[in-house]
């Protein structure tokens, strides 16, 4: 892409995916033929040190699984994944030093911490597994990392069950950066908290890209919170990305019909950035039957002959600076 | 007059640490006809105050209040048989997770059905006839042989139309819809509300929108009631609310906003929300708020008139100027760190 380059560390690409597809096949009794849920197609970007990709989408459309991908907790089964310069492959076990160039915080704090284990325990962890650092090291480190998310140091002996929302999402936080990770996943790291709290976890995680020098991997349905903090957008629907740039681009001229429909559908404060709004009439399709051509053709308030035939490749847009997959905006016809 | 007219409703729940407040002094009316919306963040007792006016709390809950009328009828005296003859059919709430609060052993047609044999009498025949074009009502397509599905079969969005159309199916003339979208997609987020916006149009029903999303207010809502930690703090027209919010916990969250921020950094407020063991003396936000002086500390404020948004406050805001207060100089240094 062709993202301005404000600082001489960011044209680091630490992360690159090219036609990256995860297939899984359903078994649907004894002598049907297995199914296959496509659920991620031809994902192609790169991400750049201190640099935030957010990916957009509603349910079902393929966010999570790209996040499996990224974090390795499964192969892809087709197109190529680039961590930190190396390849990931397919059936060879990635090695402990890729795993931890990469970490993740998950949506709901209070499913992802163990509830037994003390905020030093979780925090030390990691160290112990990955590192030979001694005991008063791990804990020196850890205690450091709360200073750093804004935990007091009297947490340090706490139960996760004793801390709110936002500062158990500061603990996960910590845990993922314990590694020196240089790629963060974050998998709707806000949506489970409330507005105040939202605010103080996004500072943070400003802070420390800033900080650190980290690539984010945003995953998120909530486009104000995306505007934000991202600097490169990917809407997906249904699996397969239907359009790719940088912020400013797809919230200013967003160009693809699903684009539109996602931000006009988006609740707002400001009645003047209020949009016409597009309706979408019925839902997200089985993904185990996708329709014909493009998945968005059936509820696509602009689809026309090709729309049913064939599937839109995401091409740049003709006069703007944005990838899309769709046959009415490549025709000029939007 | 007000179809639901509540005032000064406390609820307190017996837990192991002693009582615990959860909703304490809200008063509340609501018009016939209107959007009324309750926001505020989780903890802040708007789910609470309804289901104690729907009668939906368990015996660890006691309710207090000087007033709960709902159409004529007085719901803190009636007795429960009465009160079953209401719920359901005048007064009908809606709930978060379509998912949960629809049973999963029975189908949906059998479901709607139970409500239209329990309030209207209706027979088999009726009831079928009636369900079906209850579900074309909220916009489930071939809503006929949608009847012998089970909740499971049938996708978030399209279960929350199926929660809507047991509601609406005794022309309720209040419809308290808690959370309704927000275990919902942004799109189908957008469909649910258009619905409820145009049933509300074309009924004249009532409604009471319980939220946490200042967006959906926003595009929703006639009036606004903002609560934080159990209490009333403001309440404004919902245009008036945005441009200028007197309570300083309602401008703080606003500006908390993503989409309202002029910097990259966002203005947050610091702390977290009181719980049981923390509750300060004083002003219960006095602990975050950005003007909190000696005075807001030791002495609970009283709820201001009309033009000051019934802030909840002892120095509304006017055009983000807190009014009457002492100055600067007066303000203590913030005891929490963020």
């Amino acid at each position: 892409m062709n993202a301005p380059v404000s600082s001489p560390v960011s044209s680091d690409v630490v992360l690159e995916a090219q036609h990256l597809a995860r297939h899984y096949s359903l078994r649907r009794g004894m002598f049907a033929e297995p199914a296959t849920v496509r659920a991620l197609s031809e994902a192609s970007f790169k991400l750049s040190a201190g640099k935030t990709l957010a990916v957009v989408g509603e349910s079902g459309c393929g966010k999570s699984t790209l996040a499996r991908l990224v974090t390795m907790i499964e192969p892809p089964t087709a197109g190529e994944l680039i961590i930190d310069g190396k390849q990931v492959h397919h059936n060879v076990a990635p090695s402990h030093e890729l795993r931890r160039t990469v970490q993740i915080v998950f949506q709901d704090p209070y499913g992802s911490l163990n509830p037994r284990q003390k905020v030093g325990t979780i925090l030390e962890e990691p160290l112990r597994l990955n590192t030979s650092l001694s005991a008063s090291a791990r804990q020196q480190k850890a205690r450091a990392m709360m200073e750093k998310v804004g935990l007091r140091p009297e947490h340090y002996d706490r139960y996760p069950h004793m801390f709110s929302g936002g500062q158990r999402q500061r603990i996960a936080i910590a845990r993922s950066l314990m590694l020196n990770p240089k790629i963060l996943v974050l998998d709707e790291p806000v949506s489970a908290l409330d507005v105040s709290i939202q605010a103080q976890v996004l500072n943070l995680l400003m802070d420390l890209q800033q900080e650190f020098g980290l690539a984010y991997l945003f995953i998120s349905h909530d486009l104000s919170v995306v505007r934000h903090i991202a600097d490169e957008v990917m809407v997906m629907y249904l699996g397969r990305p239907v359009e790719f740039g940088t912020a400013e681009e797809i919230f200013n001229t967003p160009r693809h019909p699903y684009t539109r429909a996602l931000l006009s559908a988006t609740p707002t404060t400001e009645p003047e950035k209020r949009r016409e709004r597009i309706r979408l009439t019925g839902e997200l399709p089985s993904p185990l039957r996708p329709p014909r051509g493009c998945a968005f053709h059936p509820r696509c308030p602009f689809a026309y002959e090709p729309c049913d035939v064939d599937t839109p490749k995401l091409l740049r847009a003709p006069g703007g600076n944005a990838d899309v997959a769709c046959f009415a905006v490549q025709g000029e016809l939007l | 007059m007000p179809i639901l007219e509540i005032s000064n409703l406390s609820v307190d729940f017996r837990t192991v640490g002693g009582q615990f407040r959860a909703v304490d002094g809200v008063s509340m009316t609501v018009d016939p006809g209107e959007i009324v919306s309750i926001v505020g963040e989780s903890g802040s007792g708007k789910s609470v105050s309804m289901l104690a006016l729907m009668g939906l709390l368990p015996w660890t809950a006691t309710i207090t209040a000087d007033k709960m009328m709902f159409d004529g009828k007085d719901l803190l005296t009636i007795p429960a048989r009465e009160r079953r003859r209401i719920i359901g059919n005048d007064l009908a709430m809606i709930f978060q997770e379509p998912m949960s609060s629809l049973n999963p052993c029975y189908t949906v047609g059998w479901q709607i059905g139970e409500v239209l044999k329990v309030h209207l009498g209706l027979n088999k025949r009726a009831r079928r006839d009636r369900t079906v074009e209850l579900l074309e009502l909220v916009g489930i397509p071939s809503a006929s042989e949608r009847l012998d599905t089970y909740p499971h079969q049938m996708s978030g969005g399209m279960n929350q139309r199926v929660m809507i159309a047991m509601a609406i199916a005794c022309n309720p003339k209040l419809l308290i819809a808690d959370e309704p979208t927000t275990a919902l997609d942004v799109t189908i987020q957008a469909q649910i509300l258009d619905l409820l916006a145009k049933l509300q149009r074309d009924t004249g029903m009532a409604l009471v929108l319980i939220t946490h999303d200042m967006g959906v207010v926003a595009e929703t809502a006639n009036r606004v009631s903002v609560q934080y930690a159990g209490q009333k703090v403001e309440e404004q027209p919902v245009s008036q609310l945005f441009a200028d919010p007197h309570h300083p916990y309602t401008a703080a969250l606003l500006s908390a906003l993503p989409e309202r921020a002029t910097t990259r950094r966002l203005p947050s407020i610091p702390g977290v929300v009181p719980g049981q063991y923390d509750r300060p003396a004083g002003c219960l936000f006095s602990p975050r708020c950005d003007f909190a002086t000696e005075r807001c500390v030791e002495k609970a404020p009283v709820t201001q008139g009309q033009a000051a948004g019934y802030a909840l406050c002892h120095y509304p805001l006017n055009q983000g100027k807190p009014v009457g207060h002492p100055g600067p100089a007066a303000i203590l240094d913030r005891r929490l760190s963020a």
